[in-house]
């Protein structure tokens, strides 16, 4: 009687996989998942976990929040990452200080390992979320991450 | 030599006032076998482009939508991209067998599809023993994809093409004795009466559940003739790169491709003339028109078509013992058994017509 019973089963399993499918089918056409890229590049939004590029944000008085420690340089596992710095006197403490000049990031070295933004003690540099990172020479990968003028935001060091 | 042509009367009365008997014939000939050439193509690249856009929304896709409307030109822009590729071939192959063997998987994929009624009057070879026919030329395929194999000279090619001999011979059987037990009821093999049979309601319906039995066992059986998934034992690209066609390229892959694509289409053809009444509209409502016979069969045969895209792009694959299994343990007794209540059923007389 097993014979019976497992065409029964068969059947039976076959029809709950075909229903399942089914209601994909149904709702394929505004549940699709595929982004339609050149077309949508307004509106598309890539991932929070999305590893593009490394950035450093800054604020709108052209503040950074690099004390330029040399952790990631020294974490980076290929060379992706050269701090030149500089000692200066702080106005204020009259102290000499370590101060970033540039935070170069070779873009063409970068393996997005990730390993530079989790040993930051100071969240200084993040994922960035731009993808479209082809150019035409590869001198451009080389990018200074700081722009130009920019201090350490106060109270970071504290 | 006498078949009867009877796509439009009106060629063939014209073409005989103006020319002599032998060469009316030959001119009509030509003109059907272009004709159906031409179905074969327009068929064919439809359905790839078909299979591309039912397998995208089953995996909640978008699918090719970018050449012409739709997508609709895609598949000839790809059709034209494998006629200006490179005829490729093995050092040691069997050159002579290697260039034969896509011809008898596409001729005889076109002589099955010259049997099938599309409507009353478009139907270019009305034989007498149609079903039988049909069944001879579709096992004739399997001799191409042998031959591909055999003559590549390439050890997953020749694998491929065991697997492919040994399902379709196994298949056969399956698929010749669903259609027997609807032969019982139509009393019957030639398809266009077995169509006009069906007037007092589609055979399917004729012969409630024997017919609903046998009409699974069919589609079971059919997509196991066509080698498509779930049991593409031949092709098998994750363990024999593409199987028998492994070492064809540009337009000989192409008429293995399009083959399939077009068994599939003559899979679906039967099952609609068979179980389906053919041409035939439900109830007769568009009767009237008879030239509508053509959507009718049409839409019939593409929601078969559909529903064996639905069986690929949703099981999972078999494997070669548990294929065999499925046929000689399971189908094959279920159908001899059918058989009986089928003749058993049209013995009592206890088929529900309308």
């Amino acid at each position: 009687m097993s014979y019976f019973s497992e065409i029964y089963n068969g059947v039976k399993t076959l029809l709950t996989g075909m229903s399942i499918t089914g209601k994909y089918f149904l709702a394929s056409r505004k549940g699709a998942i595929t982004q339609q890229y050149p077309d949508n590049r307004e509106t598309l939004k890539m991932f929070d976990r999305f590893r593009g590029e490394v950035i450093m944000p800054h604020d709108e008085n052209n503040e950074h929040r690099c004390t330029g420690c040399q952790k990631c340089e020294i974490a980076c596992p290929n060379g992706t990452i050269e701090i030149v710095w500089d000692r200066k006197i702080n106005e204020e403490t009259g102290k000499k200080k370590k101060i970033i000049d540039k935070f170069v990031y070779h873009l063409g070295l970068c393996t997005m390992c990730g390993l530079c933004i989790d040993v930051c003690p100071t969240d200084a540099i993040k994922w960035g979320q731009n993808f479209e990172n082809s150019v035409f020479d590869r001198t451009y990968l080389t990018r200074v991450l700081n722009t130009p003028g920019s201090k350490l935001q106060p109270g970071v060091e504290d | 030599m006498y078949i009867p042509l009877k796509i439009t009367k009106t060629i063939h009365d014209w073409l005989f006032s103006i020319m002599s008997e032998g060469a009316a014939g030959l001119v009509e000939m030509i003109l059907i076998a272009l004709v159906y050439l031409g179905i074969f193509t327009v068929v064919g690249l439809f359905l790839v482009l078909m299979e591309r856009r039912v397998s995208a929304w089953f995996q909640l896709r978008i699918g090719p939508n970018r050449v012409g409307y739709q997508g609709l030109l895609q598949t000839m822009a790809d059709a034209l991209k494998l006629v200006s590729k490179e005829l490729t071939g093995t050092e040691k192959a069997d050159k002579f067998l290697y260039n034969l063997a896509p011809y008898f998987v596409i001729i005889s994929a076109i002589m099955a599809l010259a049997v099938i009624p599309f409507t009353r009057e478009f139907h270019a070879f009305d034989i007498n023993i149609g079903i039988f026919f049909l069944i001879a030329i579709s096992s004739v395929g399997v001799i191409g994809i042998l031959l591909a194999g055999w003559s590549s000279n390439n050890k997953f090619a020749l694998i491929g093409a065991m697997r492919s001999g040994v399902q379709t011979i196994s298949y056969e059987l399956s698929i010749g004795l669903s259609l027997l037990t609807m032969v019982l009821i139509a009393g019957t093999l030639q398809l266009s009466e077995i169509v006009e049979v069906q007037k007092n309601g589609w055979l399917i319906i004729q012969g409630h559940i024997p017919a609903s039995i046998a009409f699974m066992i069919f589609m079971i059986s059919g997509t196991a003739e066509t080698n498509r998934a779930p049991f593409d034992m031949a092709e098998a690209e994750s363990e024999l790169g593409a199987g028998f066609h492994t070492e064809y390229s540009g337009m000989k892959f192409a008429y293995f491709f399009l083959a399939e694509f077009i068994n599939m289409f003559i899979i679906a053809a039967i099952g609609t003339t068979i179980f389906f009444g053919g041409w035939l509209s439900p109830f007769g409502i568009t009767e009237s028109i008879p030239w509508l016979g053509v959507f009718w069969f049409l839409g019939k045969t593409f929601t078969l078509v559909f529903l064996m895209m639905w069986f690929r792009w949703t099981f999972p694959r078999l494997r070669v013992d548990q294929l065999l299994t499925l046929e000689w343990k399971y189908l094959l007794p279920i159908n001899l058994v059918n058989i009986v209540i089928m003749a058993l059923i049209v013995w009592l007389n206890l088929i529900i017509q309308f």
